[in-house]
């Protein structure tokens, strides 16, 4: 039983060991600059990133993509998550607790290419025909929501995908730190002569706010590497765009588009180092997001979630 | 006039808090329900027995992909509850309190939070590699790591909610500590046990990104281990793509599949723990 508990050491060793040595290549041709070079084309003077047939690699594109829809997605998922958490905890009657609470656990578990699939036929039909032109019209003048991809694919439908994908996780999480501030702190406010909502701000999101980090921070993590709902909607394109409405590719999306078919080593390597890449961000997101939701979890009884 | 404001603002708050409630659950439920009717108007008796056929044929179903699937899932299970259940008793029996068990419940929650597709690569570099070609071994490796995290904290979990007294009575008899923890709280905790194996197995079977460059994929029938074979959600993603309305149709049935799957683990967990590991204690 030792073996089997100390075995999860092992698997996070073997997979750092194993991504480590099969990206050697890219790392001794490209180094640090792997994930800053820009190269041009001769003809046309513009950047290109990600020319697998000519042997230039940069993962910049992906570095940018992944960022920006993963900040799309925590800025449409966390007030609500917030909000979801606070009225489920503090507010809700208690016959609707238990149904609610079931439903955002069942949408966690549901497999991300069928919220892919959803996005495919739903989401994308529905940004194109309604949402975008309204954001062009709307904000087209600051420059991040520009009218020249028709497709309804790109960054807003991935963030949009991602931050639906994102919310149940960060909520149940925030629900479980602000179940484990203690009673006698809301009672305490309460008696101060505090109504509900001062109650919640100052005896409850205050002396959770640690873990309530913890929760978003946890969710970018889901974010940063989530893959085939992502791969799906965001157009995959290597390139650098200021609108968000433009194609685009993350990390994990260019992983799963390539991989199987890449062209020659180099390119299987710098797959591979951008993978390292991926495994070290989530690995200390996640770390860094455990101790957060631990400091203030530590001393409520184990919950099921 | 100050009161005023707080109650107001008391108002508002409350407002917000539900209107984000109803803002996350609606389109949730409509997700849901979109893709329970598609499913259910797609899926006919050929999905379940009938093989994909060739592109502007109608019908055919993704018979192979849910035995593939199936395969893929066994093997995973081989490898993911053994090891994942032993870890889980370790810390919940062995190591409670102690700074490796610590350790290891945190780089296990760690571990669950390392994207798919990374596990993807990980099981491509050790076993694809070595073999020289996809094959359905390899997912089911990729699958079976992906479990192991999972089974031991749930493992460990409805462990933890085995009433100590349960314990204490075992070693109060006499019994040899590995005979109460094999035979007393192992087994007092075991239907929760098995739906949290089952909870687990339904997450990586709808899987896709691990099985990309592993499984790979295949459009017939594939019953050998060492050759790529069809998993379901990775028929479902290639048909979603596909620019072919019959493809579609046999996708939103696949992802009613796997949600009806899916549905049941969660349903069962939550059955299980919410009536207590013990009837009538704790």
């Amino acid at each position: 039983m030792v073996a089997s508990a100390l075995s999860i050491f092992g698997i996070v060793v073997l997979i750092a060991y194993e991504l480590v040595v099969r990206s050697q290549l890219a790392w001794s041709k490209f180094g640090f600059s792997f994930f800053s070079s820009t190269y041009q084309d001769s003809f046309t003077r513009l950047p290109i990133y990600w020319d697998p047939v000519n042997g230039h690699f940069s993962a910049l594109p992906f570095l940018y993509g992944t960022l920006v829809s993963s900040f799309l997605a925590l800025l449409i998922a966390v007030p609500l998550a917030i909000g979801l958490a606070v009225f489920l905890t503090e507010m809700c009657p208690r016959g609707l607790r238990a149904p609610l609470a079931f439903i955002t656990e069942l949408l966690a578990a549901i497999p991300s290419v069928i919220y892919g699939l959803w996005a495919v036929f739903v989401l994308v039909p529905l940004l194109r025909e309604h949402t975008n032109p309204w954001l062009i019209r709307l904000l087209g003048w600051t420059g991040f929501f520009g009218d020249d991809n028709p497709t309804g694919l790109g960054f807003v439908a991935a963030g949009v995908i991602l931050a639906i994908m994102i919310l149940p996780i960060i909520s149940s999480l925030t629900r479980e730190v602000m179940t484990a501030v203690p009673i006698s702190q809301r009672e305490a406010v309460l008696a101060l002569g505090a109504t509900r909502w001062e109650m919640i701000r100052m005896g409850v999101l205050r002396n959770a706010r640690i873990g309530i980090v913890g929760a978003v921070i946890l969710g970018l993590g889901r974010a940063l590497g989530e893959t085939m709902a992502v791969t799906m909607v965001i157009g995959n394109s290597p390139e650098i765009h200021r609108s968000l409405l433009a194609n685009g590719s993350t990390m994990a999306s260019v992983i799963a588009n390539e991989f199987a078919e890449a062209s020659g080593d180099l390119h299987l390597s710098a797959l591979m180092e951008i993978g390292l890449a991926l495994f070290a961000v989530t690995i200390v997101v996640n770390a860094f997001a455990r101790l957060l939701v631990w400091a203030v979890t530590r001393g409520a009884p184990a919950q099921v979630h | 006039m100050r009161a005023r404001m707080r109650t107001l603002t008391d108002g508002a708050a409350t407002g917000l808090a539900v209107l984000s409630t109803i803002l996350v659950v609606a389109p949730l439920v409509a997700i849901f329900i979109y893709l329970i009717y598609k499913g259910a108007s797609s899926l006919n008796w050929a999905f379940f027995t009938r093989n994909p056929v060739p592109v502007g044929e109608m019908g055919g179903g993704m018979a192979n992909a849910i035995v593939g699937s199936a395969i893929l899932l066994a093997v995973a299970s081989l490898i993911g509850v053994p090891v994942g259940i032993s870890g889980g008793v370790f810390l919940a029996e062995y190591g409670r309190g102690t700074k490796l068990a610590n350790a290891i419940r945190f780089t296990a929650d760690v571990l669950n939070g390392v994207p798919s597709i990374v596990m993807g690569i990980a099981a491509y570099s050790l076993v694809v590699v070595p073999q020289g070609h996809f094959s359905a071994f390899s997912g089911g490796v990729a699958l079976g790591i992906m479990m192991i995290p999972t089974v031991c904290r749930t493992t460990e979990e409805m462990l933890l909610m085995v009433p100590n007294a349960v314990r204490e009575a075992a070693l109060a008899l006499g019994v040899p500590r590995w005979r109460s923890v094999l035979a007393i709280t192992v087994r007092t905790a075991s239907a929760g046990i098995i739906t949290g194996c089952m909870l687990a197995f339904a997450r990586v079977a709808g899987e896709t990104a691990p099985l990309i460059f592993t499984a790979f994929g295949n459009v017939g029938w594939s019953g050998k281990l060492s050759e790529p074979i069809a998993a379901l959600p990775l028929q479902i993603y290639v048909y979603a793509l596909s620019p072919y309305d019959e493809w579609h149709r046999l996708a939103w049935a696949g992802a009613l599949v796997l949600i009806v799957l899916i549905v049941l683990a969660v349903s069962l967990v939550r059955y299980v723990t919410s009536r207590g590991v013990l009837k009538g204690a704790s």
